[in-house]
């Protein structure tokens, strides 16, 4: 349960979510890195480039000092962190499972938030867009591959999410193997 | 109608024997002999192999091209404005070309040099020299632009520059015109008493590669031609070819050539540190520029230099020697061991090789022929070589392959000759069209050749390409010589007249290649670093406009309260953080250019209005799929009118 808590940290040292435009002009595509607690590009001008791009359909600025996720979530984690430890501490089957179903529940809510502000960036236009297509809306894919005008979005997981995903299945394994005289694993 | 069928044949027939009568040449580029085509072909989207730097001549600049496939990938501004990229125009770029006699708008730019790490191109810098007004500039191969331009003193047309040492240790420098030293209002007649010729030796700071004069050898009154350093061996010299050693100062097209030989002279720059050291050196009172171009500010700025330091190679024993070399020698070129020094005679069909061990010893043994002005005359015979028994005529420069052989171009019979170096047999030979001056080989003038291909460089076409009226282009020819025979495989017309070119495998540059300025670097003291932060400040009759711009329009796009008088200053500065990306800037009435802005950087254009009205400006270069709309208005006021300065963009009035 230990190694379950602590893998969770690398989450703070790792994107979970990857998006890739690539378009004619960008041969190589531009890459943007979703994380816990910030939103990285390859390249310090990823975000203003994407940006650039998306304004043109009148899509909203990506500000990820605005995004409110990008400022708790850290803070989720971290008491995740905390209460995987009491568990392991503690060592009841129980507590074991609350954690393991608190993880997934959290998780599928953090798809489901994250698929809404996708919603919101990819409907919510200006309607000053310079770039008007009636009908078109330029939500990227929560997990996979679609086409948004001449942009080819590539969306999935990235490092951070494994993390969480190995952290989750070793929980698991601890709540179906608990040692009942170890406080480990 | 029978009468004209039968003139229509007749032509008809002529043409077939005119079209099948001898050329006077064989082609070997035939494509029936060799699949030419495909050394040469690079597929779309595919890199060439190496890139070619060739001088634009009296252009003054410099082009880039790709090789095998001779296309032309940037033609960079050196000595002479460009409109295109708002160089010399800019206010950022003005102080490049700025000289002891103002500021100069062109040049004549003759021989490219590439920087060296132990005799070999690095891929660092390039450097390229102005013949007229003497200069050397420096172009950082990051950005492919020009950088440094420093200003010769004492100097009268910079031919023999700007070769390089081993280790980039010194570029250098030498009049091809003797004149008086320090200039003085003297009867030409008095050239052998008044008249000197100097030779410079230019450092380089090994890290940024700034240029200074370090010192200056005063030579004899003879016309100093081309140059090449040592290598190896012979580090630690360098060598000039000297004409006119008559010291004739009209008619020199037979007053020049009365000599049996004239000189390479072979300056040895390890001793001249020594008596620099000692302070052997004077300081002669002059005024020279040298202008420095920061990636950081974005800008150039001047300096004016008031005093050179000068050895007389007469104080300076064992400084200077003169090695006797046929029949106004042009070229000199030393192989990439360092032990031979090939002189042209140009007016000769035999080239003579000299020996630098040789050249050694008889400078022990004092095998002199005489002494001029307290240099030595080494004997012809003690340094010889060999003669190279070419059966050209007109031997101009050589250059030289991996696996020890050497080219030498003949212009006046027109090709390029194959040699063995230390045997002086010739191997093969194969015809330019026209007239070939310098040629160049990949790192064929360093110790380590990368051979494969040759570049002749000529100086006529005539009917080798569409005709395009009286003027015509000067041509570049590419050559396989990775063979025993050399084989000619494109023909392609040049920016200007290459004189010279070098050549280095794309691995070496590519990869340092830079995309974009860090706008967060950006040190420029007119930046606008965000859209918020741009605004019109006036200052008596001076504004400063701080724009920005980004995909699709500047910020301000609308501005008022401009008067007809007004000196108004557009520091743009370019928002954008991604390759590929410049913005240009036109404004109508400019008397100058446009600019054309980098990401991340800030340019500068003065703009002076002239009349009442509202003016428009707009982005030159096509940035987006909006580009059209990226525009604005600039409204221009009587002098003294009410009318607020305001600025905007969008409704943010």
């Amino acid at each position: 349960m230990i190694l379950a808590s602590v893998i969770l940290v690398l989450v703070f040292f790792f994107p979970i979510w990857r998006i890739t435009l690539i378009a004619p002009q960008y041969p190589t595509g531009i890459t943007m890195y979703i994380w816990i607690n910030q939103i990285t590009g390859e390249s310090p001008g990823t975000l203003q480039n994407i940006n650039i791009l998306n304004h043109y359909v009148g899509m909203q600025m990506i500000v990820p000092d605005s995004i409110p996720e990008l400022q708790y979530f850290k803070y989720v984690v971290g008491a995740l962190i905390l209460f995987g430890l009491i568990a392991a501490i503690i060592n009841k089957k129980g507590i074991y499972l609350a954690w393991v179903i608190l993880m997934i529940v959290l998780g599928i809510l953090a798809v489901y938030d994250f698929y809404l502000w996708e919603y919101d960036y990819g409907h919510n236009l200006s309607p000053e867009a310079p770039i008007k297509v009636p009908g078109m809306a330029y939500q990227p894919p929560l997990f996979g591959k679609k086409m948004l005008l001449n942009f080819e979005a590539y969306s999935y997981p990235y490092w951070g999410s494994l993390f969480i995903g190995i952290s989750v299945v070793f929980a698991f394994l601890a709540f179906l193997f608990r040692r009942k005289k170890s406080n480990s694993l | 109608m029978k009468n004209s069928t039968l003139t229509g044949w007749g032509i008809f027939i002529l043409f077939i024997i005119t079209s099948c009568a001898p050329k006077g040449s064989d082609d070997k580029a035939s494509p029936f002999s060799d699949d030419v085509a495909s050394k040469v072909y690079v597929a779309p989207g595919q890199f060439d192999e190496f890139y070619a730097f060739l001088s634009g001549g009296f252009s003054g600049q410099m082009s880039v091209y790709g090789l095998p496939s001779g296309r032309l990938l940037k033609v960079i501004p050196v000595f002479s404005l460009d409109a295109e990229k708002g160089y010399g125009f800019n206010e950022e770029t003005k102080p490049l070309l700025q000289t002891s006699y103002g500021f100069i708008p062109w040049d004549d730019a003759h021989h490219p040099e590439l920087s060296q790490t132990d005799g070999v191109p690095d891929g660092r810098w390039i450097f390229i020299n102005g013949n007229n007004t003497p200069r050397v500039a420096r172009i950082d191969l990051s950005t492919f632009e020009t950088v440094e331009i420093i200003e010769l003193p004492n100097s009268g047309g910079n031919h023999s520059s700007p070769f390089t040492t081993e280790n980039t240790e010194y570029v250098v420098a030498g009049t091809r015109f003797s004149v008086p030293v320090p200039q003085k209002d003297v009867a030409v007649e008095t050239y052998k008493e008044n008249f000197k010729g100097a030779l410079s030796f230019i450092s380089c700071d090994p890290v940024t590669g700034h240029m200074n004069v370090a010192f200056q050898v005063l030579l004899p009154a003879f016309n100093y031609d081309l140059a090449h350093s040592g290598k190896g061996a012979s580090h630690g010299w360098t060598f000039f070819t000297c004409y006119n050693t008559e010291e004739g100062h009209t008619l020199l097209e037979a007053n020049a050539s009365q000599y049996d030989k004239d000189f390479i002279a072979a300056i040895n720059w390890k001793k001249a540190e020594e008596y620099v050291k000692q302070g052997k050196t004077h300081d002669f009172p002059t005024s020279y520029y040298h202008n420095v171009y920061d990636d950081n500010s974005h800008m150039a700025t001047s300096e004016q230099i008031k005093s050179v330091k000068v050895l007389i190679p007469d104080e300076c024993p064992g400084l200077v020697y003169f090695l006797p070399t046929p029949k106004s020698p042009h070229g000199v070129d030393v192989d990439p061991t360092g032990e031979y020094i090939v002189g042209a005679g140009k007016l000769s069909a035999d080239m003579s090789v000299h020996s630098f061990s040789k050249m050694l010893k008889a400078i022990e043994d004092k095998a002199f022929e005489k002494e001029i002005a307290g240099i030595p005359v080494l004997n012809y015979d003690a340094i010889l070589a060999g003669v190279v028994k070419s059966g050209g005529l007109g031997p101009l420069h050589t250059e030289f392959d991996a696996t020890g052989n050497a080219f030498t171009t003949f212009f006046i019979s027109s090709e390029i000759v194959k040699w063995k170096v230390g045997t002086w047999e010739v191997l093969d030979r194969a015809p330019c069209y026209y007239s070939v001056g310098h040629l160049m080989i990949p790192g064929g003038d360093s110790k380590k050749p990368f051979g494969k291909y040759m570049l002749a460089l000529n100086k006529i076409t005539k009917d080798r390409y569409l005709p395009t009226g009286p003027e015509l282009s000067q041509s570049a020819q590419l050559y396989d010589i990775s063979g025993d025979k050399i084989q000619l495989l494109l023909d392609f017309p040049t920016v200007g007249e290459p004189h010279y070119g070098q050549g280095i495998p794309a691995s070496l540059v590519k990869p340092k290649s830079k995309q974009f300025f860090n706008l967060a670097d950006n040190a420029h003291p007119h930046v606008t670093k965000s859209e918020d932060q741009a605004k019109v400040v006036r200052d008596g009759n001076v504004v400063r406009v701080y724009m920005t711009t980004i995909r699709s329009h500047f910020a301000p796009d609308n501005i008022e309260g401009i008067q007809v008088g007004d000196k108004v200053y557009f520091h743009i500065t370019n928002l954008e953080q991604d390759w590929d990306v410049p913005h240009g800037f036109g404004v109508m009435g400019a008397t100058n250019a446009e600019l054309l802005i980098m990401p991340g950087q800030t340019e500068t254009l003065l703009w002076e209005p002239l009349f009442e009205g509202v003016f428009p400006f707009y982005c030159t270069d096509f940035c987006s799929a909006l580009h059209q709309e990226m525009q604005g208005y600039v409204r221009v006021s009587k002098k003294g009118s009410t009318v607020p300065l305001k600025w905007w963009t969008g409704s943010s009035k």
